[in-house]
């Protein structure tokens, strides 16, 4: 156990000493919480909206229950900032995973490291969770400040109960956890066979892709992101991570990353 | 103290280490030389439970290798060929790090020792990005050295160094083998090999020679004794060549060179000799080859197997 806290306490050490780290880190969450809060801000000022409540995907008005129009815009328009609030959880993890391994591959600490009685386990779990927990914290962060803005909005309850409705809270506590540990594993992998950081970053956001996919087709109306949907997503990943994970720890090989790292 | 039983690494078809056979004795301090590519760094990996040996087997400390890794990693110090230190990191968290890792009892008294030891102590709270090559392989050797292992590997431990700093870098080796510790160090520099190396095996895939820089001489080139006599005659080869125990003779500028066993016991038979036969012996003096001699002989006859009884 104090091995693991060791290498998370270097890992932060070194890794929040590098400025786009650091950029990503605080960027993406205060953008999460501050575009929607903007968003909800120009709506609650706004007198009409007859014409845009027509953009609203019916099976989303289904939701709307007893709210007005406006607060039923604006529902609609903070869900559809759930998907930021997904990325947080992957793009911070990647970030600092893929520094954190390839930099020791660029720096050549890697092998007094794997000198040390250090196991694999203890070396993987200590880096996963430098990565994974910032980018959990941040999410959930950047979530609290969503929900503490727009209660001093004073928008109608309605959209706060929204706010605080399963489908946000298991997309926020469940999903963006598990997320980050599928951020991490992919970074894991991804930083085994890459020799530049930027490069085992880019190709590791390859992961955005499905949570992009989602956010258009509810956009278009293709799919409703409800609490079910939500559920399924993280009973997906719970499987997705697992495997992810296996792999990424049979991928981590002592001797080859010593022999074949150039 | 370290005890290798045949030990091979092959990296695809390629054999990096064959067949490795030796001993290595507590408090020895051993020097692997040999060319890039010649298997040391391979070799200092498989005995620090890096890698894994294709075929055969080490006792490293007590522990075997391949059953005991972890045990192995506790009880051995490593000076990777790079220092491979975290630049942004200062250097007391460098080291306190990796006294962590190590389970040492007390970091911060055991950091301060090694930093102060080695002249970092005022520097301890920079960030080690900011360090000298000299400084930062010093940092190195102080991180090997943090968790006091039996065994210590070093590899290429003065390469890149400025002539101080190598020279700290060799004292500090030198304060080592007070401590009764076993060193292993794999060198390019036949000077500080012969100066700090019990024993050396000259390893070139496989093993070609082993044993102490002295006797590593004699073995490749004999011993050589250079009689300067004034006016140099033919006879006087001839009346050298005459005792039994004489190798060879030959003249050299005006000098005769004889190679021959045990000089400090045959030398006085011989100035007799040459005294007895006219010739004015002005001095004596042995011809000394260099270890980088010995090397380069061993590296162009390199299909010479070491003596059976060498390997021990």
């Amino acid at each position: 156990m104090n091995r693991l806290y060791q290498i998370i306490r270097k890992e932060w050490s070194e890794v929040f000493r590098n400025r786009f780290v650091l950029l990503t880190v605080a960027f993406l969450p205060l953008m999460a919480a501050l575009l929607p809060l903007g968003i909800l801000y120009f709506i609650g000022s706004s007198t009409d909206i007859t014409n845009d409540l027509d953009d609203i995907p019916t099976s989303f008005m289904a939701l709307c229950n007893d709210l007005t129009g406006q607060e039923c815009m604006q529902y609609f328009l903070i869900s559809q900032f759930i998907v930021l609030f997904m990325i947080i959880p992957l793009a911070i993890p990647i970030t600092i995973a893929s520094y954190s391994i390839i930099g020791e591959k660029t720096t050549r600490t890697l092998e007094p490291l794997l000198a040390t009685p250090i196991t694999t386990a203890e070396l993987l779990g200590g880096k996963s969770a430098a990565a994974v927990i910032p980018g959990v914290v941040a999410t959930w962060l950047a979530y609290l400040i969503l929900v503490i803005g727009t209660a001093l909005m004073g928008v109608g309850s309605g959209v706060m109960d929204s706010l605080l409705d399963p489908f946000w809270l298991i997309a926020i506590f469940v999903v963006g956890p598990l997320l980050a540990l599928t951020g991490v594993s992919v970074a894991v992998m991804v930083s085994s066979r890459a020799t530049d950081p930027r490069t085992a970053e880019q190709t590791s956001m390859l992961v955005f892709l499905p949570v992009l996919l989602i956010f258009f087709a509810q956009m278009a109306g293709f799919i409703l992101i409800d609490a079910r949907l939500v559920l399924l997503i993280a009973l997906a990943l719970l499987v997705i991570d697992a495997i992810l994970l296996t792999a990424a720890v049979r991928l981590f090989q002592r001797e080859n990353i010593l022999t074949r790292w150039k | 103290m370290i005890s290798i039983e045949g030990l091979t690494k092959q990296f695809d078809e390629t054999t990096a280490v064959d067949n490795l056979e030796l001993e290595i004795h507590p408090g020895e301090v051993f020097g692997f030389l040999g060319p890039n590519g010649a298997g040391k760094t391979t070799t200092l990996r498989m005995l620090s439970a890096l890698i894994n040996p294709s075929s055969g087997t080490a006792h490293v400390a007590g522990y075997r290798l391949g059953e005991d890794d972890q045990a192995i990693r506790r009880n051995v110090g490593i000076l990777t060929e790079a220092p491979g230190l975290y630049d942004r990191l200062s250097a007391e968290r460098n080291l306190a790090f990796f006294a962590y890792l190590y389970d040492v009892a007390d970091v911060e008294g055991r950091v301060e020792r090694y930093l102060k030891l080695l002249g970092l102590w005022e520097r301890r709270l920079e960030p080690v990005g900011t360090f000298s090559r000299g400084m930062r392989q010093k940092l190195a050797i102080a991180r090997a050295m943090l968790h006091e292992p039996p065994v210590l590997f070093l590899d290429e431990p003065t390469t890149g160094l400025d002539p101080e700093a190598s020279r700290l870098v060799r004292e500090f080796i030198e304060g080592l083998r007070g401590e009764g510790r076993t060193i292993i160090l794999n060198t390019h520099n036949l000077d500080e090999a012969d100066r700090l190396c019990d024993r050396i095996g000259v390893l070139n895939t496989e093993l070609l020679a082993l044993d102490t820089p002295a006797a590593l001489r004699r073995e490749v080139f004999g011993r050589k004794v250079v009689f300067h006599v004034a006016e140099l005659r033919p006879e006087y080869e001839a009346t050298v060549a005459d005792f039994s125990f004489v190798e060879a003779v030959e003249s050299v500028d005006g000098r005769l060179v004889v190679t021959l066993d045990d000089p400090e016991e045959r030398n006085p038979a011989l100035v007799a000799a040459l005294v007895n036969a006219g010739a004015q012996v002005q001095f004596v003096g042995e011809i000394r080859k260099s270890l980088e001699d010995v090397y380069l002989h061993l590296m162009d006859n390199g299909d010479a197997a070491p003596e059976p009884g060498d390997a021990t």
